[in-house]
């Protein structure tokens, strides 16, 4: 207990050190920094693996959750106290973030060229260009490979801190330094214009749900006086919160509390309609693309809001409260609307994208719903067929960046998916695991990890009479099957459509390892979670996930069991092969962009759907231009320049007159030549009188002494009559 | 008989006479000299006060023989002065032994 | 006149006139035999006074140590007679602090009722003894003087070990 305590405090630390070691000391040395880094990242790995082991063998670990804490800060009669925590939620979230974060730093060797040569034209902030070798043009290394592994070492340690965390604040700080680095990753080919624009967005929009979260996290304390989550999710604590009333009419302090803490996770887990920033963020190098955007990030705002459900449902007494029906809403929304739109794109990165803003949708409306352990259990399965998607898109550009620089065509984008086709023959590791991956997204049945999770929020949201959410996500996990079947389409089967993909190439082991690694969760990870009463094969396995995520919630909240029905189950396998199936029929004889199938279809909707529902047109008409242009006029020159610097003018010129007056007519005459240059030639002028008593002759000196003494005695004579 | 007047007026006299010689000689024994007149001066007035005043009390006397003892120890340490200024110096003159100054 | 009185008029001109040769000798060694004599007058002065110890002690202690010392450091300094100015430029401010010292310890004293206090009589034979007991004696288990005796025979030693130090001549 003592020892696990101790490697739960320890385990967010070595990539932070690999972050200062490698800042400081080794940014010249790529060997010794991608060491460091994955070394780091290694021993996280070991750290929680053990932690986790410790979790699974531990009897009635959900009752005695792991971890301390410490007296960090005294605050009058209440101590705030830090400390680390690991419960069942925590455990099983550290599990699969030490796990993908390790795979995604062993991915980035491969992934930034290590082992290439330095790049002809290469300049820092800038992707690499290639360089001329035997006559060829070969990948160059990245500029930056140092900084970039610095980066993603901090940014594991903010995830790994965010885990372990038993309290908001703690939670909060891990919070930002993930916003912080993802605004640097995003940013990281910071010459690129679009880059820098994506980081920026990022930075930003996630900062309008951080602030909304600040203020939930400061509400909570002055309500509960305590951060710590075993504090607040107590009993009393809960019906007190429960039943205080908030500022504003007809919500409890919970269920404000519990809004303006999800707004936090709209903001970082792309929700509507602060999404607009994560397609975006696709400008960052791939595999930041899939950190953040897949297995950490992204997963941190779900995470935190699963963690906060015990707050979200105080006072509903299993009904829907106000804070879940808008959980439940806002994820619904989600889901379907960023399906539609991942239909329509190109880009491979984007599809990805659109994809991840769904499946976060479909866990913020489990969670809304009250199906807690299914939105844990999507929120790991996602994780990792995520994460492995996302690498594998990563691998499929990187091959296409080989064809490109075989041909040496630069206006052909590696990352459009008409300019793929037939890679499979050319990539068949990265093939079978992105097809494993994307199969899993889909929820392809009963093998697929994606199956069981999806199949489990459409059950319990059927189960428990949400009819709308239930349809909505059917709907949209339909879409996600039929784009995933369009990408895996697009990009891998029928003939190459360019030249380039003629002349792709396999990735190296350093990347294709990571991707097999994940392609083994993306499965099998879903046989943990089978459901007892599944038709069939329901009960062969035990339903071990659903036993120890459930048992991990405080004992006072209760579940009502589901019962088994056969309509979710036929809706989600109709959904999943008819999408795939719809996907695969439509698009095995697309050709070019132009041509798209659905586009003829769907005529102006695609364009719609192409540009995103104009919601970045929006934003920029509603917010960003009003905003620019009373930035502008209002608060630049009228309230900037006008007021206050008219303001500051005429006081500094107020106040330079003071001062010339009062030098003029005060410090130079009197202070400096009455009283300072006074002062001064009277003392000099006395020391020049006075000095010549002592002329160092004795007998002068007591001639003196005499007369003094003659004098006191005189005085005193005369006092006595 | 003779009054206690007397030989204070005397002493008054003999310490003026040494105070003189130490406020205007110019010779360093000089006036180490007139210093050993002041302390006899001083010498004569206790041993007049314990005659004329207290005659069975012997402080008087025993005051007087202090002053010699200071005088003998003045008087040593003043002369082994006055010799290692005159060896560094050559001079025993008081007012040329003026170092000391601004 | 007693005879008393007549020894003691000639030691009090003894004393002053021999003080001021004193004082105005130009030659050191006149001056140190001046003074010699001053001492003398003094120790008439203890007889008259009956303080027949300290009388002795004058003559011993100051004639004979200390008034030889200095006629051998007036022989040491090789300024037996002095070549410029016997007196400093403040000899007359000097003159004049000195008679306003004199005037004024005799208005002070003046004022005294005790001033021409005529001498008790006393068994002054016993002095001698009283003041050797009074030395080094206990009186009623308290050394009265004891402690005095012996600061100022460490008092002596110590200036002279120093004046031997300072006046050592160096290597």
């Amino acid at each position: 207990m003592e020892l696990t305590n101790l490697i739960i405090w320890l385990i967010p630390l070595p990539p932070l050190l690999a972050f200062f070691f490698i800042v400081l000391f080794t940014n010249k040395n790529n060997k010794l920094s991608h060491s460091i880094a994955v070394g780091g990242a290694g021993l996280s790995f070991l750290g929680a693996m053990y932690v986790f082991y410790q979790a699974l063998t531990t009897n009635h670990f959900a009752e005695h959750p792991f971890g301390n804490a410490i007296t960090w800060l005294n605050l009058g009669d209440k101590p705030f106290e830090i400390g680390v925590m690991i419960d069942p939620l925590s455990a099983i979230v550290l599990f699969f973030v030490a796990i993908t974060v390790l795979m995604i730093f062993i991915y980035s060797i491969g992934y930034h060229n290590y082992g290439q040569p330095k790049g002809d034209h290469d300049k820092k902030g800038f992707p690499p260009h290639g360089a001329a070798q035997d006559g060829h043009t070969v990948l160059s290394i990245e500029p930056m490979y140092a900084r970039f592994f610095a980066f993603i070492g901090l940014f594991a340690f903010g995830m790994f801190t965010l885990v372990v965390s038993d309290n908001l604040l703690t939670l909060f700080v891990g919070w930002e330094i993930m916003g912080l680095c993802s605004y640097l990753l995003i940013g990281f080919w910071f010459g690129k214009d679009s880059a820098k624009n994506a980081a920026k967005k990022a930075f930003m929009t996630t900062r309008v749900g951080d602030v909304f979260m600040l203020l939930g996290i400061s509400y909570l304390f002055t309500e509960a006086g305590t951060l710590s989550f075993k504090a607040i999710f107590t009993e009393e604590m809960i019906s007190h919160l429960a039943h205080a009333d908030s500022y504003i009419p007809g919500l409890s302090v919970a269920g404000l509390a519990g809004i303006l803490l999800f707004i936090g996770t709209v903001g970082k887990s792309a929700q509507f309609p602060l999404h607009v920033w994560l397609p975006d963020a696709m400008e960052g190098p791939t595999p930041v693309s899939a950190m953040i955007h897949a297995a950490t990030m992204v997963s941190a705002g779900v995470y935190m809001v699963i963690r906060m459900f015990p707050l979200l449902q105080a006072g509903g007494h299993g009904e829907l409260t106000t804070a879940m029906t808008v959980l439940a809403v806002i994820g619904s929304i989600t889901a379907l609307f960023a399906a539609t739109i991942a239909v329509a794109q190109n880009d491979v990165k984007r599809v990805l994208a659109y994809s991840t803003i769904s499946q976060l949708g479909f866990m913020v409306a489990a969670l809304g719903i009250g199906a807690y352990v299914a939105a844990v259990f999507h929120l790991v399965t996602h994780a990792f067929f995520k994460a492995l998607l996302f690498l594998g898109s990563g691998s499929v550009i990187h091959g296409m960046e080989h064809g490109v620089l075989h041909t040496g065509n630069h206006k052909v984008d590696p990352q459009d998916m008409y300019n793929m086709g037939g890679l499979s023959k050319k990539m068949p590791k990265t093939f079978w695991t992105f097809l494993i991956g994307g199969f899993a997204l889909s929820g392809f049945p009963l093998i697929t990890a994606g199956f069981w999770s999806k199949d489990e929020i459409l059950a319990d949201a059927f189960a428990n009479g949400h009819m709308g959410v239930f349809w909505t996500l059917a709907i949209a996990a339909f879409l996600t099957a039929f784009y995933t079947m369009r990408q895996i389409t697009l990009t891998f089967l029928g003939k190459a459509r360019t030249k380039e993909a003629e002349h792709a190439h396999e990735t190296p082991a350093t990347m294709t390892t990571p991707l097999i690694v994940l392609a083994i969760f993306a499965i099998g990870f879903g046989w943990v979670g089978v459901p007892e009463h599944f038709p069939g094969i329901g009960g062969i396995l035990p339903n071990w996930f659903h036993d120890f995520i459930a048992h991990g919630l405080p004992s006072f909240i209760h579940f009502e069991t589901i019962h088994f029905s056969w309509t979710p189950l036929i809706t989600s396998l109709v959904v999943a092969l008819g999408g795939l199936l719809t996907g695969w029929l439509v698009y095995r004889n697309a050709t070019t962009a132009e041509n798209d199938p659905i586009k003829k279809l769907l005529g102006p909707v695609h364009t719609l759907l192409k540009n995103k529902y104009y919601f970045d047109e929006l934003y920029d008409k509603v917010l960003v231009k009003p905003l620019a242009v009373f930035s502008e006029k209002v608060v630049y020159e009228f309230m900037d320049r006008k007021v206050i610097d008219g303001f500051l003018h005429k006081v500094a010129e107020l106040t330079f007159s003071l001062g010339t007056i009062f030098r003029e007519k005060f410090d130079l005459p009197v202070i400096n030549e009455f009283f300072g240059d006074g002062t001064a030639a009277m003392t000099q002028w006395f020391g020049e009188k006075i000095r010549k008593i002592q002329s160092g002759n004795i007998q002068q000196y007591m001639i003196i002494a005499v007369l003094g003494a003659f004098v006191a005695l005189f005085a005193f004579w005369m006092t006595l009559n | 008989m003779i009054p206690l007047s007397n030989y204070l007026i005397v002493a008054a006299g003999l310490f003026s006479i040494g105070l003189y010689a130490v406020l205007a000689r110019k010779n360093a024994i000089m006036i180490l000299m007139g210093i050993e007149l002041m302390l006899n001066a001083v010498n004569i007035n206790l041993v007049a006060f314990w005659r004329y005043l207290t005659p069975e009390n012997v402080s008087g006397q025993v005051f007087a023989a202090m002053v010699f003892v200071v005088a003998a120890a003045e008087v040593a340490v003043g002369i082994a002065l006055i010799m290692t200024v005159y060896r560094r110096r050559d001079t025993v003159s008081a007012d040329e032994i003026n170092l000391m100054k601004w | 006149m007693t005879p008393l009185e007549v020894i003691f008029w000639i030691a009090s001109a003894v004393i002053l006139i021999s003080a001021i040769m004193m004082v105005t000798r130009r030659n050191l060694v006149h001056a140190a035999l001046f003074l010699i004599v001053t001492l003398f007058g003094v120790a008439v002065y203890y007889v008259l006074l009956e303080a027949s110890f300290l009388a002795v002690v004058q003559i011993l202690v100051y004639i004979g140590a200390i008034a030889i010392l200095v006629i051998f450091a007036v022989m040491l300094t090789r300024q037996v007679t002095n070549p410029g100015q016997l007196f400093n430029k403040h000899a007359s401010l000097a003159l004049v602090m000195s008679i306003l010292v004199f005037i004024g310890l005799y208005l002070a004293l003046s004022v005294w009722p005790e001033f021409s206090a005529v001498a008790p009589e006393a068994d002054t034979a016993a002095a001698i003894s009283n003041l050797g007991t009074a030395f080094f004696v206990e009186e009623d288990g308290q050394p009265v003087y004891l402690l005095a005796t012996m600061t100022a025979s460490v008092l002596l030693l110590i200036p002279l070990v120093g004046a031997i130090f300072v006046a050592r001549q160096k290597e």
